[in-house]
Order: C-alpha cells, then structure tokens, then sequence
C-alpha cells in the first residue's frame, strides 16, 4: 500500500496548504521569533547575548523546536478534528491500513519542518550572517529526530482529548511548559531537584541537550544518550498510542 | 435461490453497559435493497458496522460475502463499499482529489471521470468538500463508495438532512445501483424512503429485529385495513374494511345505488402505520 501512502501523504500536504492560518503558524512564526528575537539578543542568533545569570539563549535551537512544537499541535490538532467528523473511520473503511493512515501525517509534519528549517536557514544567513556556523544537515537531522519523538508524544495526548475543541489548549499546556523545563532557557543544574527529574523524562529535554551539542560542534557521538532517550521515548509513545488510540 | 449476500446470526453488541444491539439475525440476497429500518438509537448504525468489520461483536456470527468481516477484513474492504452517517472529509480536499486518491487504494476500479458524471459531479470537480452542499457531499460519498465497483454497498442514513429535491436525486441513484447488479444494504429512519426504495426490510427496535419482509407483504400482514372516503350529496362517507376485494364491492354498491358521487378516493397504511402498531409508537427523528 505505498502507493496510497504517497497519495494520502500527497493530499494531506496540498489540505495543509491551502490553510492559511496553519502555513503561518508553523512556517511563519518561528522565523518571526528567530529573527526577532536575534536582533533583541544581539546579532548572534546563537547566543551572544545572556538571558540573566544563566546560559545564553540559543535563538536558533528555540526557533526550531517551536517548529517542533508547532508541527506537534498541528498534528493533535488535525487528528482530533479528523476523528470528529469521521473523517479517520472513514479512512479506516478502506484497504489502507491503520498505520498508513497516522503515517501519512507523520510525514507531512516532517515535511514541514525539513521546509520550516529550510526557512530559517535563509533568515539566518539574511540576518545574521556568519553566525549560523554549524552542520546543518546534522542539526536538521537532529531535529527530526526530536520531532519524531515529540510527535509520538503527540498522538498521545491526541487519543485522549475529548474533543477537537480542546486539542489545541491541551497540547500547548503540555508542550510549552516542557519547553520551559528543557534547559534552553535555564540550564537543567539550576532547577530543582524533583524538575529536573521529571526534565530528564520529557523528550524536549533531549531535544535541546542534543540540538545544543551539534551547534557547539560536540557531535552526535557526545549525545548519544540523548539520541537514545528521543528513540526509546518514540518506542513507548508509539507502543501506548496504538493502545490508546480512538478511531472515533 | 442462491446463497445470501450477507448472512447475521444473533449478533449482540455492547458498549459498557449500554447494549446496542441485543439480538439480530438477517439475511441479504444478491442484488437485493436490503433495509434496516428504525428509530435513532435502535442499533441499526452499530450493526452495519459489525457488518462491515470495523466493529467486532460480542457474540454471534456474521458471514459477508463468504468471508469473516473480522477475520478476512483485508480481502474484504476490496469487495465492499460503505457511506458512514454524517461522515465529512478534508474541509479543503478537492473531490478529484479525493476520488483520485480513494481510486489509488483498491486494485480494480473504475473510470472516475465516468463515475463523477454519473453522479452529476463532473461540475464539482475542482470544489473543495466543504463548498459541497449536503447533496453534493452526499454524492461525493456514494461515488467513493462505488469507485472500486464493490459488490455490496452499505448506504448509513444516506438522506438524512437532505431537502426534498436531493433525497429524491439520491433514491434515483441508489435504485440505479442495484440496476447495475450490486446489492444495497442500507439504514433509515424515514419509512417512505424504505418503502419506495427496498425490496426487502427489517425493523429494528432496542436493538432487536421484531419484523422482517417486503413493505407490501409487512403492510398485508400486519395493517391489512383500508379504507375508501367518498363524498356525495355535500358529504363525506368513509367505509373501511379488508381484503382484495374490499373497493371492487364499494364500487360496485356505490354503483348500484345510483349516488352521485362527488369525489372518491382510496387510502392504503403504510409502512409507517406497520411501525406504530408493532412498536406502539411513531418513528422519531
């Protein structure tokens, strides 16, 4: 059934498109952000300037796991929607199978974020340039990665919100509370002792010590353990989502 | 006569403590329009779709085709085709996008151009689903019902909502179906619409079947009384009575009297009147 996973992939991109509040908020914001918050920052996106006491605020790393975060509730969005008109039953109707259906939008946000990177990749070399010095196709694969494990978690909370209309708020009071505790704005020693337990738990945590590796240049090698905590956190995101997950 | 299309024997479903469906036995035969037909609620949606294997029974056997609609669902999907009840699609999916992409998932399909003028949609083509009006969305699932030219349909509450007009271009459609060979299972609560359109159907009530036949042969057995309303004179006589007979004598009593008759006019009960005396209530929307 592949074919019909690049068609059902295929259209859902073209849906996506023609939407264009959704196109802003995850291509446009982060720019925004990225660009904005360079300049207030200094002109080095990648951390000239500190936010208090703490470790500078890499502007880059936060644009791009608001991409992530923003493909995340796009998808908790759109599958509770889906559910709600019956939309996913009726797909489920036909010879497509269960895994094909959710792995269609998977890809599309995937998709997006590849082009979001892509995006900021050219807002950086515009704005700020010769800042961006790190290896992007390291990065944006490190991002995927963390965008992968994030959806997972995504697909979560998509089977157990009620109904569409809470899916939005319910995904930004679970996303953006663990951007807070991710050690991007606040390195991870500063927190409480319990934070930082539940921190190391949460899969933006590993997304930013891996993401902030790759930009100073340590590589994948030195975050392997991240790497490994973003894989094992999608094994048993994925595993309870299949168990979890309602169809209508 | 050869085998049933669809064969269910004393199916039961429950959701928690809600029992759905409590006991259904029927059977469809080839090229028939089968219909289940009672109030919201009475189960009808819940057994189509233990019919079509998206939901598993708690008991009973249910047999489509030969196959298991649980065991077999995979082969099974090729060979059927379903319209759910207020189903929607992409808000922004073009229909021949749609089409394209439901022609995309089975092997054998037809020309979905063709299919699309046949359903009087060749207009719409490029219109996102949410541009449709009920009708047309209504069409829309009927032709990615038919795409893969299944041998049974199942058509879930297919008028519901629609206007007088697009009801009626939809029962033109779904007897041009079962022309066509393929056998029509579908659910509704409006009794007209089961009367005018099914060759056979089986009242459902608390999640029982407590009827099953043909709407004339139900409306024989069970409310055989008609009646014959006549007004000479400046008034209005009704007689009723029963039997094949029964206007051929008023006819001719009317005849031999020597009246003058004004107007005449007959009025047989309906499936309608069947409901209301097995179930002692009316259908309620």
């Amino acid at each position: 059934m592949l074919n019909g996973l690049w068609k059902l992939t295929w259209v859902e991109t073209k849906v996506f498109l023609r939407e264009p509040m959704g196109v802003i908020g995850t291509l446009g914001i982060p720019v925004v952000i990225f660009v904005i918050g360079g300049r207030l920052l200094g002109t080095n996106p990648a951390g000239a300037a500190a936010v208090g006491e703490a470790a500078p605020l890499n502007m880059a790393i936060l644009a791009s796991l608001i991409i992530a975060v923003g493909a995340v509730l796009s998808l908790v969005s759109i599958i509770s929607i889906y559910r709600e008109g019956g939309i996913l039953k009726r797909l489920r109707a036909t010879p497509l199978s269960p895994l094909t259906i959710l792995g269609a939008h998977v890809l599309v946000k995937l998709l997006f974020t590849v082009a979001g990177m892509g995006l900021l990749v050219l807002a950086g070399r515009r704005f700020f340039p010769g800042a961006m010095q790190v290896n992007l196709f390291s990065f944006t694969a490190a991002l995927l990665l963390s965008t992968l494990s994030i959806l997972s978690l995504g697909f979560v909370l998509a089977s157990i919100v009620p109904t569409a209309r809470f899916a939005q708020p319910l995904g930004a009071a679970v996303l953006y509370p663990m951007l807070s505790v991710s050690g991007l704005f606040v390195p991870l020693e500063q927190l409480p002792a319990a934070v930082r337990f539940v921190a190391h738990g949460l899969p933006m945590t590993h997304a930013v010590a891996l993401m902030q590796g790759i930009w100073d240049g340590s590589g994948w090698s030195a975050h392997w353990a991240n790497a490994a905590a973003l894989v094992v956190i999608f094994g048993v995101c994925s595993g309870l989502a299949t168990r979890v997950f309602r169809w209508e | 006569m050869t085998a049933p299309v669809i064969e269910v024997a004393n199916l039961r479903k429950r959701y928690g403590s809600t029992v759905a469906v409590d006991d259904v036995s029927l059977e469809v035969h080839p090229g028939e329009i089968f219909g289940l037909i009672g109030p919201n609620g009475a189960g009808k949606t819940t057994t189509m779709e233990c019919i079509q294997g998206l939901r598993k029974p708690d008991h009973g056997t249910i047999s489509v085709l030969g196959l298991d609609p649980q065991r077999d669902a995979t082969a099974l999907r090729q060979r059927i085709g379903v319209q759910h009840q207020e189903a929607h699609l992409q808000k922004r999916i073009k229909v021949w996008e749609a089409v394209d992409l439901w022609s995309a998932l089975y092997s054998r399909v037809v020309d979905p151009d063709a299919l699309l003028t046949r359903l009087g949609l060749e207009s719409k083509r490029n219109a996102w689903f949410m541009t449709l009006s009920g009708g047309q969305k209504q069409r829309l699932f009927i032709a990615l019902a038919l795409i893969h030219e299944p041998e049974v349909v199942f058509l879930d509450e297919l008028t519901t909502g629609l206007d007088p007009q697009a009801r009626r271009a939809i029962w033109t459609l779904i007897a041009d179906i079962r022309a066509r060979g393929t056998t029509v299972f579908l659910t509704t609560h409006l009794m007209e619409e089961a009367e005018r359109l099914c060759d056979r159907v089986a009242i459902i009530e608390h999640g029982r079947v407590i009827e099953m036949g043909t709407p004339a042969d139900l409306v024989r057995t069970h409310c055989p009384e008609q009646s014959v309303i006549y007004t000479s004179d400046g008034s209005t006589h009704t007689l009723r009575g029963e039997g094949d007979d029964f206007v051929t004598n008023v006819i001719n009593d009317i005849a031999r009297s020597g009246v003058r008759v004004r107007g005449f006019r007959t009025e047989s009960p309906t499936l309608e009147d069947v409901f209301l005396k097995l179930t002692g209530h009316g259908i309620r929307d």
